[in-house]
């Protein structure tokens, strides 16, 4: 695995970075669904955030209907936070961190994610 | 008891009574000693004579509905010992000892400092011959209906005797206990108190339509053993009646034989005299409820009562109180089902009235509306058959607002553009929300408080949270309130464009604005959006240009279900609605669905809108399930837009032999002129072939009815939530010019509704009305005509099924898939098998609702 920028700033030799798919398999400023052992990872493709280029992988399940949906929402941004809406009921979940706007007590884990190359990768 | 020791002794409060008054009465004084913390200094005791804890009299015929005293009950079983009360039930007052200061009961005697009397009144029986046992039941108490229960088994007719409210609703109670159920009154009309002649007769009429028997102006002389009933009563003009039970409701009387036994003054028409502060002759004594005479009137509803409840308990709490000064009695309720009203001087009788009456023989309703001798002012109304009007009319009578120039306007039926009072013309007292009595004045009250948005008004006075009926007037006096301070009202789509849909739509009509991004970067702020702005630009752009919703710029815009051309069901997978035009399909293409549902096993059901709904496609299937459709010559059905979704027809001319015109063949001429036409909201069409209206056309957004000279054309109509007539827009139109002037009001809704703004919602928000869209769209006022026509043509013209497109295009088709790095499916969606097909499995998601958007 290369060395990138962002592994020297941050120290994350703990972290072992996985590829899930391909740049290909995603869709510029919406979302698709990879499978993780198991678990579903909801991936939003934004090429230009203000930190630029940006993938974002948060969980699939939509805690309020308990259905795999959340990849399928529409991302927007809410007083300067990029959120995903749950396409059933419509709540927002903040891709940095998961937190729902709504219905704090609903929270959705999120990964490190970032494009590597070609490849989709998180921390796992 | 209070363990702080205090020097204040606690005082004794006696209340006798525990029906709906005294127990108002007791919760207010509870509330209210806890509100000042001096609960504990209260020795509060509560006398009742039945065994029951205070119920719900008002419901009292749900007790043969099905409901128990228990979910009749005011109050938590633990109500009064949780605060300390000490509740005395089943013990009867005999009397009072005033000098004393004592009560006298069955159980012993009791002290009081200061004493309530809320014994209410008993049903008053006539001295008939004969009227005891069966014949003589009453219908006031639990007990008195489980006698009436009791007598009702194996019997098979029961009279009422007394069509008042109460009557009324005793012979509810014996149809639910079913029985042939008959009313006699003595009077010449039913509820002879708050209806006039006609409004009686219009009642009588639908009242009999319901199978109970009416008889008016009858006298019962004497009940003896009948023939075929248990019982024959003879009434005085030699008429008779036989039945096996007889419930008298012939009016009430105060219960005020305590009162009388210590020597409390009694009014002259019996009730213990009391001032406006409830008080009797004995300073130490109050009187509330129907016990209770208040300038020589008792009064028999329990609003009056509660208002005499609040004004004691506030007085033994030692807060400022509100003195009683009368109650209006103006009532709405449903009796056997029948909406009935009656506001203020509903017969008129105030000298020089004038009155205004609308009567329907038809449906039986009557309205009348009764003006002061000056014509400002409503003094009384009175309702029969719908109580939709009565809201209105009630804030006018209370209010004393002025009249509007054509007072008939506010009882004529609603289709004749009823004119709702506007937010400027109410008082302050004027009450908004009903449910939880929040004026007008409170809402400003919260608005100078700083409360600028309409969710934190609703959870700062709970207005519009009961029944939800005064949503809209509370939204337009808060929306009305804030323009008047000089607040903007935010009409903002979101934060991120300070634009109104229309104000976007013509921004992007004018400029020619294809994308999102162009938008948003020269008119919005951010560059990314929201789940707002997005699909309601998305809708916007496919409406003006029409490129297929599957292009990469507008994917990212459209909500799941625009973006898998499918409806997202509670479990996430979808349903599948292929267009079936005007409901007309041959045997092979049905097999073809039953073949495709079959082998992806997928639930099917028939839709309101004469298609066919297949259940729980994955998403990766949804591409296979497409293909095969597309093959058999299928092509979207658009349920999943805001699009036209379905034109209804009836089978019309060609089979019907009432048919006047081909209806299947306009419906699908129309059906595919408008498909993909996409809209502020949903679309839905009806065709009719004759007057019959077989498809229900006045219920759509665009109802078509066949007549001999060609087609009457209807708008704005609409089913689901909010059911509206639609309304004739034209008439006799040939086909040509019925498509051009369907063209016009399609395309001019488009252009200036709201987003998710039907067309019913846009039409009542449009100022001028339906003079106003005859105006534009039929006699082209504005000049918009040939503008209109043309811009639809372009969206006809552009059209391709979105689904055969996409399927052309490996690009397109990525996305259908569950997981884009493993094949399988959604590990989590399971379903069960009910009636012979799958549906999803039930856990514990009882709460969830589904989010099919064809509903109706």
């Amino acid at each position: 695995m290369s060395q990138s920028n962002t592994l020297r700033v941050q120290p994350l030799e703990t972290v072992t970075w996985r590829a899930l798919c391909s740049r290909q398999d995603l869709v510029a400023h919406s979302g698709v669904v990879a499978w993780l052992d198991g678990e579903q990872v909801a991936l939003f493709h934004l090429p230009d955030t203000e930190t630029g280029d940006q993938v974002f992988a948060i969980a699939n399940k939509d805690p309020k209907s308990g259905a795999n949906v959340i990849g399928r929402g529409i991302v927007g941004q809410l007083k300067g936070d990029l959120v995903i809406a749950s396409p059933l009921y419509k709540q927002h979940f903040r891709l940095a961190d998961g937190t729902c706007l709504e219905y704090p007590e609903q929270r959705l884990r999120v990964w490190p994610a970032r494009l590597n190359g070609d490849a989709v990768e998180i921390a796992h | 008891m209070n363990s702080i020791v205090t020097p204040i002794k606690s005082e004794r409060l006696v209340i006798v009574g525990n029906g709906m008054v005294g127990h108002h009465c007791v919760e207010q004084l509870v509330e209210r000693l806890l509100g000042r913390g001096t609960l504990g200094l209260h020795e509060i005791h509560v006398y009742g004579e039945e065994r029951q804890r205070a119920y719900d009299r008002v419901h009292l015929s749900e007790y043969f509905g099905g409901r128990d005293a228990e979910s009749l009950a005011l109050c938590e079983a633990d109500y009064y010992a949780r605060h300390g009360v000490q509740a005395h039930l089943g013990v009867q007052v005999i009397d009072i000892d005033r000098d004393r200061r004592e009560v006298i009961t069955t159980a012993g005697r009791q002290p009081y400092d200061r004493l309530i009397l809320a014994t209410g009144s008993y049903p008053f029986v006539p001295p008939i011959a004969g009227a005891e046992g069966n014949a003589r039941l009453v219908y006031r108490t639990l007990d008195d209906l489980d006698g009436i229960r009791a007598a009702a088994a194996g019997a098979r007719r029961g009279v009422v005797v007394g069509g008042g409210l109460l009557g009324l609703e005793a012979a509810n109670a014996l149809k639910s206990l079913g029985l042939e159920a008959h009313v006699v009154e003595f009077a010449p009309r039913l509820m002879p108190v708050q209806l006039d002649e006609q409004g009686g007769a219009a009642l009588k009429a639908r009242i009999e339509a319901l199978g109970v028997g009416v008889h008016l102006s009858r006298a019962t002389q004497e009940i003896i053993v009948g023939e075929e009933y248990a019982y024959r009563m003879a009434f005085q003009d030699g008429d008779f009646l036989e039945t096996d039970l007889i419930v008298f409701s012939a009016g009430i009387r105060p219960q005020d034989a305590l009162a009388r036994r210590c020597g409390l003054d009694v009014g002259a028409r019996g009730g213990v005299v009391v001032d406006n502060d409830c008080r009797t002759s004995d300073p130490a004594i109050f009187a509330i409820g129907e016990c209770a005479a208040w300038n020589g009137s008792v009064f028999g509803l329990v609003a009056p009562g509660y208002t005499m409840a609040r004004t004691v308990a506030a007085q033994l709490a030692g807060e400022a109180h509100t003195p009683f000064t009368g109650a209006d009695m103006s009532t709405k309720l449903k009796l056997l089902g029948v909406d009935v009203g009656s506001i203020g001087d509903a017969h008129g009788a105030t000298p020089g009235s004038k009155s205004y009456r609308f009567i329907d023989e038809a449906t039986a309703s009557y309205r009348r509306l009764v003006v002061s001798p000056d014509g400002k002012t409503v003094i009384g109304a009175v309702l029969v058959g719908d109580n939709s009007y009565y809201d209105t009319l009630l804030q006018y009578a209370q209010n004393g607002i002025k009249l509007p120039a054509e007072p008939s306007g506010l009882i004529l039926p609603a289709g004749e553009g009823a004119p709702a009072l506007g937010a400027d013309a109410l008082p302050d007292t004027a009450t908004i929300c009903s449910c939880h009595n929040v004026s007008k004045g409170a809402v400003c009250c919260q608005i100078d408080a700083g409360v600028t948005d309409l969710g934190e008004l609703k959870a700062a006075t709970k207005a519009g949270t009961g029944c939800g009926g005064c949503s809209a007037l509370l939204k337009q006096v808060f929306e009305h309130e804030l323009a008047a301070r000089g607040v903007a009202v935010d009409k903002s789509l979101c934060e991120h464009f300070a634009y109104t849909r229309q104000e976007l739509y013509g921004i992007v009509r004018v400029e020619g604005i294809q994308t999102f991004e162009a938008l948003l970067a020269k008119h919005g702020r951010g560059h990314v959006g929201c789940d707002i702005c997005k699909p309601a630009v998305g809708s916007i752009l496919a409406s003006c240009w029409n490129k297929p919703i599957t292009d990469p710029l507008l994917i990212p815009l459209q909500d799941t279900n625009d973006t898998f051309m499918a409806n997202m069901q509670k479990n996430g997978t979808y349903s599948i609605v292929p267009r079936i035009a005007g409901g007309e399909i041959t045997p092979d293409k049905l097999i073809v669905l039953g073949q495709v549902a079959k082998k992806y096993d997928l639930y099917t059901k028939i839709t309101g809108g004469q298609r066919i709904d297949l259940f729980g496609a994955q998403l990766h299937e949804l591409p296979d399930i497409w293909g095969e459709l597309i093959d058999a010559g299928f092509e979207t059905g658009h349920a999943y837009g805001k699009s036209l979704r379905t034109v209804k027809s009836c089978v019309g001319s060609t089979w019907c032999r009432y048919g006047v015109q081909d209806s299947v063949g306009m419906a699908l001429r129309l059906e595919d002129r408008y498909k993909g036409l996409r809209s502020p909201h949903k679309i839905k069409f009806g065709v009719s072939g004759c007057t019959r209206e077989c498809a229900e056309a006045q219920s759509k957004d665009i109802g078509v009815i066949a007549t001999d000279k060609g087609w009457n054309l209807y708008v704005a109509g609409n089913g689901g939530m909010r059911p509206r007539h639609a309304e004739l827009l034209a008439t006799d139109l040939d086909d040509e010019t019925l498509v051009r002037t369907i063209d016009r009001f399609l395309m001019f809704y488009v252009r200036t509704a709201d987003k998710l703004q039907r067309t019913s919602v846009w039409r009542e928000s449009l100022e001028g009305g339906l003079d106003y869209l005859k105006d534009v769209i039929v006699h082209d006022s504005l000049g918009l005509g040939a503008e209109l026509e043309a811009q639809m043509q372009l969206v006809v013209d552009r059209y391709e099924c979105e689904w055969a497109n996409a399927l052309k295009d490996p690009e397109k088709l990525k996305r259908f898939r569950t997981f884009v790095n493993d094949e399988r499916g959604d590990p989590d969606v399971h379903f069960v098998k009910e009636r012979g097909q799958r549906r999803p499995v039930r856990a514990s998601e009882l709460h969830l609702i589904p989010v099919a958007e064809e509903a109706l």
